[in-house]
């Protein structure tokens, strides 16, 4: 029970994470080719710059709740990606400075550098982060005493000896590339008004195009990569809602932009991206992480779970806090509701 | 070069250059709250801009601060697996913690402090930087808690798999240990915050411009730092050093470099251990010093290294033993110029000795050695052990990831920061230099909404 419920739980950080961070690092991937001039960037920054580094504290703390949830895992899977996971932590340091110091240096040539820099961390994080759910999914050579490491490629090929990049994961990373951009192109349409709004609202169709493409191969790679991800979908039919909610998400997606109601379309995106993770966790459970050597190696709740006192306490402090961490969210981003851009051109 | 060494020049080079960031984060933290009151109570503008000033400056280092404490999160699981296999079920908590109690709450109010200016009404500002505050403070906690679980573990139970399970929360959460060291950090922290301060207000006053502001940094961060410097040494620092002496006895035997186990055992001040032949090299010791300050009475007996086996020695003994005495010396000077300090500002004084400005200009360096110096004398003291007693250093490390792995980030690392540290100080230099009445065209439009 402590296991099915600790899943979860580090579950809802993930999503936590990806829905929010997930918009900012769309924008960042967009600025460089949405906004045309310094007026412009500035208000495309700045629909993030209040709350981004908060969003990112929702990777830390999902980090932290995994640690000492399921020691096991923690320690396998971060040793095992220890190569991408070193070069997401670059990645996530030139980015979190290039987007804050933007407003310290006001050279021109300055800011060129960093909105680069800012763009391009932005754009491999997605891709990063998109192919190191893949690889869970597709699964890791475990060997016996539970670790395994991970060369950044091998032969591109999904087999018992994968690298982090193959086919598949890049598949992964591709659905994850489209879908921030996508997620950060319509909150951009919420918090900025005039041209770029326009702007932002236009590039929307092409990428919702491209999502909607990549969603159905990857969930085809996904079967074919690992059939066993269906297996809990047949013994629960009514969770074959998570994919209709996929559809269903995507549409309303669609036909939100295309009223003018950018809140309902970014909602939907939100959704479709709760119900996609939440799938790919459903699709896995109880595994945490399946071994491409031998299914007996993989690691799974039972043998990862911490100990019961730890568990139980952990429930108290870790609702108490997020209960909280959810109060100060939903408070700064009332605060800063609205269009951010109004105002900035006119001071 | 082996796997272990890798690892561990990882870590602490990695933390090392993190905490140069946090230290003055939590320190100006402090400030800034006893400068957003003052313009709260006096309703005046100057206090309110300097808050501003400092608030800039807390922004940028708290974005350095966090991007490369992000790496330290994710080093217990790349770099040292095998201990957070075993040890996550205890100190995965309070490291979550941080997460969920912290960083939220930081982050949150910090946003609102740094972007809400015009937003928040005058008292709601004020408590953001309240908040901004106890985020940053109660984050440090929480490694402290950390820390102190490694250093003196307790409140934990082995399961059959070897994991280590934790039996009481609280237990873990009041570790004697972690409380004695967090108000030793924390009062360190405070140092470095008053120091930088007072540097700056004596930059603006010796170059002869906002000498206003001048007077008001140097006021408040001499004020702040004379009484962190005293509270330093006492209690903090003789608690803290009582508790290793009885907890940690090599640790002890290695900071002051005593060899040999006899009754009234001196300090040595100044001398290079040598551990080939077990003496202190050109001392200059006080009689029965060390035996009075652990024990109250010259008499007593310090147990030296010749009474621990040697495979309990500290492994980096003189670097131990260097780290601990320059730590130790600089708070001495510490306590010295700040006490000055004070003195001259309450005859009056301070505004106009430029030698004791030109003093403080030129010490800004010092905390951060003193504060690097300080955590180096802790984590150098608790080895050869990773979880004192427990868990040898050597047993803890990712042995799946190589020693060349290790070396290739390890290498990036070095060239990112060292990218980041130059930018840093252009960043805080121009900062400085503009001063608080400047208004950069982008500030002006960044805060206008």
């Amino acid at each position: 029970m402590m296991g099915f419920i600790w899943f979860w739980l580090v579950a809802v950080m993930i999503v936590g994470y990806v829905v929010l961070d997930g918009f900012d690092l769309g924008v960042g991937v967009l600025h460089l080719f949405l906004a045309r001039n310094e007026t412009e960037r500035q208000a495309t920054l700045h629909s993030i710059g209040p709350v981004w580094d908060g969003n990112e504290v929702w990777l830390l703390a999902g980090g932290g709740t995994l640690y000492f949830a399921f020691p096991l895992l923690y320690a396998s899977a971060f040793s095992g990606f220890y190569l991408p996971l070193m070069i997401v932590l670059w990645l996530l340091v030139l980015r979190g400075v290039s987007l804050e110091l933007r407003n310290h240096l006001e050279m021109g040539v300055w800011r060129a550098l960093l909105d680069g820099i800012f763009g391009v961390a932005s754009l491999l994080l997605t891709i990063f982060f998109g192919a190191a759910l893949a690889n869970v999914i597709r699964g890791v050579p475990l060997q016996a005493d539970g670790y395994f490491f991970l060369p950044l490629w091998t032969n591109w090929q999904p087999g018992a000896n994968p690298g982090i990049l193959d086919w598949y994961t890049v598949i992964g990373g591709l659905v994850a590339l489209v879908a921030l951009t996508l997620h950060g192109a319509l909150w951009l349409s919420i918090k900025i008004s005039g041209d770029l709004e326009q702007r932002a609202r236009r590039i929307v169709t092409p990428l919702w195009i491209a999502l909607v493409i990549l969603t159905v191969v990857s969930l085809i790679a996904t079967i074919s990569i690992r059939p066993q991800n269906l297996n809990n979908y047949y013994q629960y039919p009514f969770t074959f809602v998570v994919p209709v909610g996929v559809l269903a998400s995507l549409a309303g997606i669609w036909l939100w932009n295309r009223n003018a109601q950018p809140v309902k379309a970014f909602l939907s995106s939100c959704l479709y991206l709760f119900f996609m993770l939440a799938g790919a966790c459903w699709g896995l459970y109880p595994t945490l992480l399946p071994a491409t050597t031998d299914p007996e190696r993989d690691i799974t709740l039972s043998h990862a779970i911490s100990g019961p006192h730890t568990l139980a306490v952990g429930l108290i402090w870790w609702g108490f806090g997020m209960a909280l961490a959810t109060c100060y969210t939903i408070f700064v981003y009332t605060r800063f509701k609205g269009k951010s851009d109004l105002g900035v051109s006119g001071h | 070069m082996t796997s272990e060494l890798i690892h561990r020049l990882h870590f602490a080079f990695t933390i090392t250059f993190h905490y140069l960031f946090p230290q003055l984060t939590m320190g100006l933290a402090l400030l800034i709250v006893v400068l957003k009151t003052a313009a709260l109570k006096t309703n005046g503008e100057l206090w309110d801009r300097a808050a501003h000033f400092w608030g800039r400056i807390f922004g940028i280092n708290f974005v350095f601060g966090v991007v490369t404490g992000i790496p330290m999160e994710f080093e217990f699981g790349t770099n040292w697996a095998r201990f957070s296999r075993l040890s996550g079920g205890v100190i995965g908590q309070p490291l979550a913690m941080e997460g969920v109690f912290s960083f939220f709450l930081e982050s949150a109010f910090l946003g609102l402090f740094l972007y809400g200016g015009n937003r928040l009404s005058k008292r709601m500002h004020w408590f953001s930087s309240v908040m901004v505050f106890a985020g940053s403070w109660l984050s440090g906690f929480f490694i402290i808690v950390t820390d102190a679980w490694m250093q003196h573990p307790v409140a934990y139970d082995r399961l059959p798999n070897g994991q280590f399970e934790m039996l009481s929360f609280w237990q873990l959460l009041m570790n004697p240990w972690g409380l004695l060291q967090y108000m030793h950090n924390m009062t360190g922290a405070v140092i470095t915050g008053s120091f930088v301060m007072a540097a700056t207000g004596a930059f603006y006053l010796l170059d002869g411009r906002m000498q206003n502001y001048g007077r008001t940094f140097l006021k408040v961060g001499v004020i702040a730092g004379a009484i962190a410097s005293i509270l330093i040494i006492f209690p903090t620092g003789d608690l803290h050093g009582k508790y290793v002496a009885h907890n940690q006895p090599p640790a002890m035997a290695g900071m002051e470099g005593v060899f040999k186990t006899e009754p009234g055992t001196g300090i040595v001040l100044i001398g290079q251990p040598n551990e080939e032949t077990g003496q202190i090299d050109n001392p200059i010791v006080v009689n029965d010093m060390l035996s009075f300050l652990i024990y109250g009475t010259t008499k007593a007996e310090v147990k030296g290294l010749d009474q621990i086996p040697h495979d309990q020695w500290p492994t980096a003994l003189p670097l131990l033993y260097y780290a601990y005495h320059i730590m130790a010396g600089l708070g001495t000077y510490f306590v010295f110029v700040m006490v000055l300090s004070a003195f001259l500002l309450w005859r009056k004084k301070l505004y106009t000795a430029r030698w004791i400005q030109w003093a403080l200009l030129l010490s800004f360096p010092l905390p951060y050695i003193a504060n690097t110096a300080g955590w180096m004398t802790a984590e150098l003291g608790r080895q050869p052990w990773l979880v004192y007693g427990l868990m040898r250093t050597s047993e803890g490390y990712s042995n799946t990831v190589s020693a060349s792995n290790g070396l290739f980030t390890l290498i990036g690392f070095m060239g990112l920061y060292t990218v980041l540290g130059l930018l840093f100080t252009v960043l805080i230099y121009r900062e400085i230099s503009n001063g608080p009445e400047a208004k950069p065209a982008l500030a002006v439009a960044a805060h206008a909404n």
